[in-house]
């Protein structure tokens, strides 16, 4: 039995159902990433792991409890919320001692344990500041340091970097882990931003309308994602259509509208399906060595990268190409496009699996 | 952002004259040394300031207006900081109704509220009892607490009681700790504003108060309707400057623009 | 930091009450106090104003329309109702025209000038209305300080006549609503974009143009809310019309501070007033409805 165990959890409001069965494991120490777009139910989820939304059905078992009976207040876990909820009327350590006044820790474990916490984040020169005087990243510093200092068995964090910009959140994602990894202490975050939750994690959820779409590793989601939406969730994906008409002696055997190519063996009954194809993956490749040909109608410089958007007879395709300080193709060129069989991904038809 | 010519800035100078004209001409009139309202006056004199100590009418008036409007506001915060934290958040059914009915005193006008008040305490049986006027009191400055308390109840985040329920506080923890120190600064505000309004009320108070609890308002009221002395002037003068002195300590505690903006009856 | 056991937490298990019921409990000392001390004395009133009245045996029990007959059949009482509402709409009218242009420039003041003048405008609200009016009544006077000093210029002959005068009522009233038509128009246009007019000028307009085609428009919302709140409170004010309109110049309002505590005919001062009551806010529904109407049109 894993750590967090979810099974079969279930929100219903009404008629609308936030969370359809959902189940998956969190082993201890590890950091787990929810994923998924905006009202896709993970923040549905972690509310409930909180305690702050009712389970409709399903169990959530902690180290092999189970917390339905359990209320909030006696949960003793660790949460950084979205929007931190600091408390403005007290001082940064007046925050992080909350937890543990509420523990009936006495006055010299909570200073020692109050400035071994902030220690932690590197905030122990702010110990007397006010929150309201403090930048985005050092209040979610302080957030951390809070849900931290009850050492709890199980840290949530709810969209912890989205109020940061652009540059603070990377270096943020960087500080998260290491102390995450210090404390270490098992970790779930709910997050929309797909690097990050890659970035971060040991494991990611990826969530769609409610429903699971894939549990894995975030090499092995991002490299075999097992559904379309992984795989246009996860990074930029070419997808296409087509039929796969057989198995061929080194793989699959596919049509893309009249033209014919070779994929992975994949574990699908011929019919339509759906490919998906990394831009990153695409070569170009000089005439005649090409799988297909296509002009170049866009093209966009990104400093590390190049993005061009080609036409080809299977349709748009986008392709990245790495700045190697020459010019890239422009936009009229006629390119040849070309990649290695095992870089198709075959996946079933969106809504029929 | 454009500045205003010169055509605008004589139009504030006339507009800030019209708003300061009748309390400067009350001001200057208690200082006059004659018996009758004189402005400019023809000299400086405290004879008017001093005649106040003679009237313990208007004595006992300022008091029992303070008695009153320290504890109607008092009372009227008691019974409005839970009833916006019940509106505040959350949708419930009749939430709509209910406040609508805490904030009907303003739609109300107050002379209709000022009879009906008289009616029923008179058919209760405690007209003219201080208690009686406290009460009405109440409910008249309860719909200004409940808007200030209300606005600081919506700004509360949410979030920073379930931090502390998640760190194991208890609902009145929580309560004491957390959500009463956020929502302070609209209780104060809301305190002050009914304590001001409980003060100045005249309409309502005409009607039900009686020879023993006449309020400061109703006092110089009848004593306007009755002569025309510069004590009245005198009186006005002295609660002027205890006006000022609270908006002072006010805007020192909690900035006065925050508190009155949200005043319009409505 | 180390993964330690977690300290145990006070238990505390309580029924929880379902949310709405706790709702409803943290409002009932409220409720109560409004159900007993504002329904029931409105309902009382309403009662008040069909019973009939006897100089010499007082209220009686029976109900009639008598009271409303009366008032509703006298020409005196039209008088004091046209006068009540003119007087509102005067106010209305002369506020709005003040209130606009004082909120843009407001808008456009410095801070520092900017907060001086909002103190001026709300300074006031906090000073007893009796105090203000006395203000005014010393202005107003035969002998007073406006016709002193249009006198002194030689402006006028003869003083003339303000205080116990429908003019008066106004001015004063003015005086004391204008704060309200301020903060209106001042909300609705913060909430405006600020840099439209800025648009406006660089696209060529004059300032009379911006304030004409572009404040104004923006300001529209807080000027018929302010009007709705600045006409219900001017015609059920009392203070300032029975100050300095005295015993003759008699509106609604004081009307019915005679009826109670004069003439003692409480049946009929209950009637005035819920005439009052009733057309006050048949204004304010139908003046609601019209702005609906315009703004949702404006809106959608």
């Amino acid at each position: 039995m894993a750590f967090l165990d979810l099974v079969n959890l279930t929100k219903t409001y009404g008629t609308f159902t936030a969370v359809d069965s959902l189940s998956f494991s969190v082993e201890r120490g590890s950091f787990v990433s929810l994923l998924g777009p905006s009202g896709c139910g993970k923040t549905t989820t972690l509310q409930m792991i909180a305690g702050f939304e009712e389970v409709s059905s399903g169990r959530i078992l902690l180290n092999g409890r189970d917390l339905a009976a359990v209320p909030a207040r006696q949960r003793g876990l660790g949460i950084v919320f979205q929007t931190y909820a600091l408390f403005m009327h007290m001082t940064v350590a007046e925050n992080v001692a909350f937890g543990l006044e509420m523990r009936k820790v006495d006055r010299a474990e909570r200073k020692r344990r109050v400035a071994e916490a902030l220690d932690l984040v590197h905030l122990s020169h702010l110990a007397d500041r006010y929150p309201r005087a403090m930048s985005g990243g050092q209040r979610q510093r302080v957030a951390l340091a809070r849900a931290l200092v009850i050492q709890p068995e199980l840290l949530l964090l709810d969209e912890p970097l989205s109020n940061l910009d652009a540059k603070l959140r990377e270096e943020m994602q960087l500080e998260l882990r290491r102390i995450q990894r210090e404390a270490g202490v098992t970790t779930l975050l709910v997050t929309h931003d797909q690097s990050e939750a890659m970035a971060l994690s040991d494991q990611v959820i990826v969530m769609e309308r409610g429903r699971l779409q894939q549990a894995a590793a975030p090499f092995d989601a991002y490299e075999a994602p097992q559904t379309s939406f992984v795989s246009g969730f996860l990074g930029k994906s070419n997808s296409l259509r087509g039929r796969l008409s057989g198995k061929g002696p080194e793989g699959s055997a596919l049509d893309l509208g009249g033209l014919r190519l070779q994929g992975p063996a994949a574990d699908l009954p011929p019919g339509e399906v759906e490919l998906a194809l990394r831009p990153e993956r695409i070569e170009l490749v000089a005439e005649g060595e090409g799988l297909v040909s296509g002009t170049v109608s866009e093209q966009v410089f990104l400093g590390d990268q190049w993005l061009l958007k080609v036409e080809t007879p299977l349709g748009p395709l986008l392709i990245l190409r790495r700045n190697t300080g020459r010019p890239e193709a422009a936009p009229g060129e006629t390119v040849h496009l070309s990649w290695q069989r095992d870089h198709l991904r075959i996946l079933p038809v969106e809504g029929a699996a | 952002m454009r500045r205003n010519g010169i055509f605008a800035k004589a139009f504030c100078a006339l507009f800030a004259l019209f708003m300061l004209a009748p309390i400067l001409v009350v001001i200057g009139v208690s200082f006059t040394p004659t018996g009758y309202l004189e402005f400019p006056p023809s000299g400086l004199s405290l004879r008017w300031f001093r005649a106040i100590l003679d009237n313990p009418d208007f004595i006992a008036a300022a008091w029992i207006s303070l008695k009153l409007a320290l504890i109607a506001a008092t009372l009227a915060t008691v019974l409005a900081v839970p009833a916006a934290l019940a509106i505040g958040r959350g949708s419930f059914r009749g939430r709509e109704a209910l406040q609508a009915l805490f904030m009907s005193p303003l739609m109300v006008p107050t002379v209709v509220l000022g009879i009906a008040f008289l009616r029923f305490l008179t058919l209760v049986g405690i007209s003219g009892t201080f208690t009686g006027m406290m009460l009405c009191h109440v409910v008249i400055v309860t719909p200004f607490i409940l808007r200030l308390v209300l606005a600081s109840v919506v700004g509360l985040d949410a979030a920073t009681e379930r931090a502390a329920v998640a760190m194991g506080a208890s609902d009145w923890t929580v309560f004491r700790r957390i959500t009463l120190p956020t929502i302070l600064p609209g209780i104060v505000g809301g305190w002050v504003l009914a304590f001001i309004t409980s003060f100045d009320e005249l309409t309502v108070t005409v009607f039900i108060a009686s020879p023993s609890t006449t309020t400061l308002p109703v006092r110089m009221f009848s004593h306007i309707a009755q002569t025309t002395d510069p004590l009245v002037a005198s009186v006005s003068t002295v609660a002027i400057l205890f006006t000022v002195a609270l908006m002072l300590t006010v805007d020192r505690l909690y900035g006065l623009d925050k508190l009155l903006i949200g005043e319009g009856k409505t | 930091m180390t993964m330690a056991s977690t300290e145990t937490l006070r238990e505390t298990a309580r029924p929880a009450l379902p949310p709405a019921a706790r709702k409803w409990l943290l409002s009932a000392p409220m409720l109560l106090l409004f159900a007993l001390m504002l329904l029931v004395p409105l309902l009382m009133t309403l009662v008040l104003s069909f019973n009939s009245f006897d100089f010499y045996k007082g209220i009686g029990g029976d109900l009639s329309l008598a009271n409303y007959a009366e008032v509703l059949g006298d020409g005196y009482f039209y008088e004091i109702f046209g006068r009540t509402f003119g007087i509102a709409l005067a106010t209305t009218l002369i506020c709005a025209a003040i209130g606009v242009p004082l909120a843009w420039f407001l808008n456009r003041m410095t801070p520092f000038w900017r907060s001086v003048m909002v103190l001026v405008v709300l300074g006031p609200l906090l000073i007893s209305v009796v105090v203000r009016t006395l203000g005014w009544a010393i202005i107003l006077g035969n002998k007073g300080v406006l016709n002193g000093a249009l006198m002194d210029l030689g402006l006028i002959e003869r003083p003339i006549r303000l205080m116990y005068t429908s003019g008066g009522i106004v001015l004063a009233l003015v005086h004391v609503m204008l704060p309200y038509m301020v903060l209106a128009v001042w909300a609705a246009l913060q909430r405006a974009d600020a840099s439209a007019e800025a648009a406006a000028e660089s696209l060529g307009a004059r300032p009379w143009t911006v304030f004409r085609r572009v404040i104004l428009p923006q300001a529209m919302p807080g000027v018929l809310s302010g009007s709705l709140i600045v006409f219900a409170l001017s015609a059920s004010a009392f203070a300032t019309p029975a100050i300095i309109g005295g015993r003759r110049v008699k509106v609604a309002a004081t009307a019915v501070h005679d009826e109670f505590m004069n003439t003692l005919n409480w049946p009929l001062g209950a009637a005035i007033a819920m005439i009052l009551l009733v057309a006050i806010m048949a204004v304010m529904l139908t003046w609601t409805r019209l702005v609906e109407a315009r703004v949702g049109k404006e809106y959608a």
